[in-house]
């Protein structure tokens, strides 16, 4: 059982939900990263998804477009982030899912990534580009080391779909709030909840949901239904106004703890 | 073993790398695509389109006095640049127009390069009565202004992209966003035998009227097969479209030609398949461009509809069991190909055929023997002579 697993099995006890932070690992640069995940746990947040910067991020929005952007002309790679991951393990057991686009795994090889990454400390990984029918290879050696492979339903997702989904899917499943890319939204679907309810009557997994979710509010109304919620956008535009200010790390997480107190 | 396979797959390239939201919507897309191959009224209806409209067949045009000029080498040229809207696009969109009325879609996005896939678009979506919107880089907005301005008058809509390197790889991820947005309503034309299955499969089958025909003209011309076949290879659907109907033909040796841009060994090239690493872009596992990160590289080429750091899976995978060889032309070398066709033959090429033409001199000093070649002449080059003017004179 990794830190994930564990996670989900505490808040369960504790009848209580998640709150995920999504970070870009290098925006504006590695060093805050490793003091926002170390400030993000003492301010409540469950899990953290440090997002791996790629060059074509299809799946997301403007302000995470932005924020790989800026974490890749800091030259931050795989490789670096790991480093990242191994200091943060030094101080810290919050569980760490890895967010990134499959081309930058694929090429690093992806048994290495799986030992590398779990050798880090890294509890799960996340690839919006990768669904389960290409992902055999990386499930296999994930399943071997314990790494957590989340994978992804959707409003579009078919039932038949959603029960091979939900039957692969390990550490929690992914629901995709809306169709689109990530990025805040002022109006969250009326369909969230009953498509997760949907979902629940096929697993017993943990059903976390992002992609839109930015405010407290918005929080506060999904983890009603939800095993935990996500959000990423919103807290990069807390960093991106709060960068080159010598209070980036605490302003942000004042700003995190009260999304993570809304669930 | 006909390819791709069920899963999409040519040998370990190609597949299906997308957003669990465009999942399902693939999985239409192919059930519906496969039975329209053996739809009847469906195949009348996209010949008549391909006859009426874009006046097919193009003809099968012997080049005398460049083959002169080569002396080893009998030129054919397959001339896709006389197909309405001036390129070898069309094809392609008026089969894909077609099945999205059938999946009853009313809005149809596109990405471009060059324009010329972004105008066939316009076009087609013109003439089924469908709205359109295409995406295209600043930079492309710029040396392509005319096709700009085409597709505006064709009532589409034409979005600039300022993100990444503003050309056709992030026209592309745009135009991928929109499509993950839309999903219910909005069918997405790719122009290239690149995507996610099964789009490399489908613009293939619809370009594959190229190599068809031009089979059939030959034979009937010269009462047997051309020796080589000659076609520029940005994602690569002219090439496959020529090259396809040839695959069981051991004989006829298939060449892609790629865009080496300012040399191989300068970086500033578009040579995915002689530069490139097995990678995933855009949906599908191929040859790309990128970094020793896994990051895409930019690509370049002075010909926008070449400028691409990914290629069609299946091209990949010819290159791969050797059934094509890939090669590559310069910049210059392609301008001077642009020259050479215009003044032996009174033909003006697009800038992307111009790497196909000109790397038939080449050819031509490695061919000691006289033999066949059937070049795919996919565009006309009236669309790059406002950028050419400060070039070549």
């Amino acid at each position: 059982m990794n830190r994930i697993d564990k996670k989900f099995k505490e808040l369960k006890e504790r009848k209580k939900k998640a709150f995920i932070a999504f970070i870009t690992a290098g925006d504006p640069n590695l060093k805050v990263t490793e003091q926002l995940v170390l400030a993000f746990e003492a301010s409540g947040v469950d899990i953290v998804e440090l997002g791996v910067p790629f060059s074509d991020p299809l799946a997301d929005g403007p302000v995470i477009q932005a924020s790989s952007q800026r974490a890749l002309k800091q030259e931050v790679n795989l490789r670096k982030i790991l480093d990242c991951v191994k200091r943060i393990r030094g101080k810290s057991q919050i569980p760490l899912a890895l967010m990134t686009y499959y081309n930058p795994v694929f090429h690093y090889g992806e048994d290495q990534f799986v030992a590398d990454a779990r050798e880090a400390g890294v509890d799960g990984v996340i690839i919006p580009d990768l669904p389960p029918e290409e992902s055999k290879n990386l499930i296999k050696g994930a399943k071997a080391q314990d790494l957590s492979t989340v994978f992804f339903i959707s409003p579009t997702t078919t039932p038949e779909r959603m029960k091979r989904v939900v039957n692969l899917s390990t550490g929690f499943i992914y629901y995709v709030s809306l169709t689109g890319v990530t990025g805040a939204r002022n109006q969250l679907s009326p369909s969230i909840t009953r498509q997760v309810e949907a979902a629940r009557k096929l697993t017993d997994k943990p059903i976390c949901v992002g992609f839109g979710v930015s405010s407290a509010e918005q929080v506060s109304s999904v983890s009603k239904s939800a095993d935990g919620v996500i959000v990423g956008s919103a807290i990069i535009n807390a960093i991106v106004r709060n960068t080159g200010k010598r209070d980036l790390v605490k302003n942000v997480s004042r700003f995190v703890a009260r999304l993570a107190c809304a669930v | 073993m006909t390819l791709p396979d069920k899963t999409g797959h040519f040998g370990e390239f190609g597949g299906r790398f997308v957003p669990e939201t465009l999942m399902a919507l693939l999985d239409d897309l192919e059930r519906v695509f496969y039975s329209l191959k053996s739809d009847k009224e469906f195949k009348k209806e996209f010949a008549f389109y391909l006859r009426e409209y874009a006046d097919r067949p193009t003809n099968l045009y012997l080049a005398e006095r460049l083959s002169r000029h080569l002396k080893t080498l009998k030129v054919y040229l397959k001339r896709e640049d006389l197909l309405h809207t001036g390129a070898h696009k069309i094809n392609n969109t008026l089969g894909q127009v077609l099945v999205a009325k059938r999946m009853k879609k009313e809005r149809i996005i596109a990405e471009t390069g060059a324009g010329q896939h972004g105008v066939a678009t316009a076009t087609a979506a013109a003439l089924m009565g469908l709205r359109c919107e295409i995406y295209m880089g600043v930079e492309d907005m710029e040396r392509q202004a005319l096709n700009v301005f085409r597709m505006r008058l064709l009532g589409a809509k034409v979005n600039p992209v300022t993100s990444g390197s503003q050309t056709l790889k992030d026209a592309m991820n745009e135009a991928i966003r929109d499509w993950v947005t839309n999903v219910q309503n909005t069918f997405y034309i790719i122009g290239s035998v690149a995507g996610p299955h099964p789009y490399p499969v489908m613009v293939r089958d619809f370009q594959a009227v190229i190599g068809q025909e031009a089979r059939r003209q030959f034979l009937k011309k010269e009462k047997k097969l051309p020796d080589y076949l000659v076609a520029c290879v940005g994602g690569g659907s002219n090439a496959m479209g020529l090259f396809h109907a040839f695959f069981h033909d051991a004989g006829v040796r298939m060449i892609g030609v790629e865009a080496a841009g300012r040399g191989l060994n300068s970086d500033e090239h578009s040579a995915s398949i002689l530069k490139g690493e097995i990678g995933v872009l855009h949906g599908s596992k191929s040859s790309i461009l990128q970094t020793k990160d896994g990051q895409i590289k930019v690509a370049h080429s002075i010909a926008a509809g070449l400028d691409y750091p990914g290629v069609g899976p299946e091209h990949a995978y010819y290159q791969k069991s050797g059934r094509a060889d890939y090669v590559a032309v310069t910049d210059q070398e392609a301008l001077e190909g642009l020259k050479l066709l215009s003044q032996s033959e009174g033909i003006i090429p697009a800038l992307e055929s111009s790497h196909a033409v000109i790397y038939l001199e080449k050819l031509a000093r490695k061919t000691t023997s006289a033999k066949n070649v059937i070049v795919c002449l996919s565009g006309r080059g009236d669309k790059d002579v406002g950028a050419l003017k400060d070039l070549i004179y």
